[in-house]
């Protein structure tokens, strides 16, 4: 899976978390899920466990507090799937 | 003396309407809520009917955002925030604001948290899954989880309380209001309380043999409040909500003002004296119902219309016994009374808000709803009262004042007294 297709999937995952629907569309790896996409940051929690059935991988918690960007949670989904 | 408390808003989920126009209307044509419901008879239980609103789930994302909406699943929580922010539209207030409303607090009681959402919970937790359950799922377990959403979308600055005194948690949210805006402690209320026809609740009431049976095949028959055919009595959910101000920040803002809360009181029988955890301590009864007329200024015989707890057991009779004591009034002295369990079943939690709004309703537009179901009147009750205390049909009538109380589980009493507001 390139990191392209991640990002593409990656907004859907990231949908029902953000008001922010213009910024959704054009999110890049350096798109911060906090600052730009106003995710709560509660729900960051909501979103690893939904990638994990999504990908059916499972994010640790040192990779899950790696993902607070777009290309940091790029990396840390390639990576887990290239170890599934 | 304190200051004066009035309502400027009002909002329901009641079984039979949703929002005010449609349950006015309802309550006015003594139309059911009560249905069949299939899973309390799939389920075993002996009761098989209930009064559930016909509530839209999409209609949440008129009122909450669409990052909120996604993952509730809490109906009791819906059914309150439905309620409460169609009171605060009704009080003429916007939604949003920047800065929190540091004058408006908010009381809203619920008997228990989401059993759904706590099943979700037993569920994961017991398949040790604790890793999957969410960030969203303790807003919705927390027994504060309704007033949590209402405050929150309402920013809400001043107390924030959630309460619970079983069935009598309506009136008394609604008391608890008035005294914060009275004292002076708070400017405006949000009061109200929920409830959902959750098997897990009520399938713990139908084990204690206390839920209707008998008119399993008649739904809209089942609940038969102060009738010698009373068997218990129906399930009912919802939600209602007012907005209670304090009478100079009402009118300076220009206020519609629907009626004015003369005062209330709330105990407890201390399960004593023959009260107790399920039956009430009259003397409990008395005192409480006595100390709302004295702390609201009124006279026994200003009473009206008295909107009573009823909900259709062995406890009816006993209750009119408490209320003619009492007010020392008896016969066709007696006055006016309904229950609006007749129509929506008992709502537990959600009862004392649901004919509170009621009882503003019948103020404003002057008129005393039925008691649906009653053809046949319990002859205790008849040696007590006249049998025209009890209309069956609606009664146009100017009201001035109404008496509405609530007796709950754990031997605790609240009453308030309503009246129209004059100036």
């Amino acid at each position: 899976m390139t990191r392209e297709e991640i990002l593409t999937e990656l907004k859907s995952v990231f949908a029902p978390y953000t008001s922010n629907k213009e910024m959704l569309e054009s999110i890049n790896d350096q798109t911060d899920l906090i600052g730009d996409l106003k995710i709560n940051s509660a729900n960051l929690v909501d979103i690893i466990i939904d990638a994990e059935a999504k990908y059916n991988i499972e994010i640790d918690y040192d990779s899950a507090d790696k993902m607070i960007n777009v290309g940091s949670c790029i990396d840390v989904i390639s990576e887990k799937l290239n170890h599934r | 003396m304190g200051k004066r408390v009035v309502i400027t808003g009002l909002g329901v989920v009641s079984p039979n309407g949703i929002g005010i126009p449609s349950f006015l209307n309802a309550i006015q044509q003594g139309k059911s809520g009560i249905r069949f419901d299939p899973l309390y008879e799939e389920l075993h239980m002996s009761c098989h009917v209930a009064g559930k609103p016909e509530f839209e789930w999409e209609s949440l994302k008129n009122y909450i955002s669409e990052v909120s909406f996604h993952g509730l699943k809490g109906t009791n929580i819906a059914y309150g925030i439905t309620a409460a922010l169609d009171a605060w539209k009704d009080s003429g207030v916007v939604y949003d604001t920047d800065e929190p409303r540091w004058e408006t607090g908010c009381v809203f009681g619920n008997s228990a948290p989401d059993a759904e959402a706590t099943k979700t919970v037993i569920n994961r937790v017991d398949s040790k899954e604790v890793k999957k359950l969410g960030s969203r799922v303790v807003e919705q377990t927390m027994n504060s989880g309704v007033t949590s959403f209402i405050s929150g979308r309402l920013g809400l600055g001043n107390r924030v309380v959630t309460n619970s005194t079983a069935c009598a948690t309506g009136t008394q949210a609604i008391l608890m209001g008035y005294e914060y805006i009275q004292s002076g402690m708070a400017q405006r209320m949000v009061v109200g309380s929920s409830e959902y026809i959750d098997p897990y609740i009520f399938g713990t009431f139908d084990s204690m043999r206390v839920l209707s049976r008998k008119f399993n095949d008649q739904p809209e028959k089942a609940s038969r409040p102060m009738s010698a055919t009373a068997g218990g009595f129906v399930p009912g959910s919802g939600a209602a909500a007012m907005i209670l101000e304090d009478l100079d920040f009402a009118l300076a803002r220009g206020a519609r003002i629907y009626a004015e809360v003369l005062g209330g009181a709330a105990n407890s029988g201390g399960q004593r004296g023959g009260g107790t955890m399920t039956a009430p301590n009259p003397t409990g009864v008395l005192r409480c119902i006595g100390d709302a007329i004295t702390k609201s200024g009124i006279k026994p015989s200003d009473v009206d219309m008295i909107s009573g707890h009823l909900t259709a057991t062995m406890a009816d009779k006993q209750e009119i016994q408490c209320w003619s004591q009492v007010l020392g009034r008896s016969g066709k002295d007696f006055p006016l009374t309904n229950s609006l369990k007749s129509m929506v079943g008992h709502c537990l939690s959600a009862a004392g808000s649901i004919e509170s709004v009621a009882c503003v309703l019948q103020i404003i537009h002057g008129f005393v709803h039925p008691n649906i179901n009653l053809e046949d009147p319990n002859t205790d009750i008849l040696k007590i009262i006249d049998q025209s205390c009890m209309p069956t049909n609606m009664i146009k009538r100017e009201l001035n004042v109404i008496a509405k109380a609530n007796f709950g589980f754990g031997d605790v009493n609240s009453c308030l007294i309503f009246s129209k507001f004059s100036n």
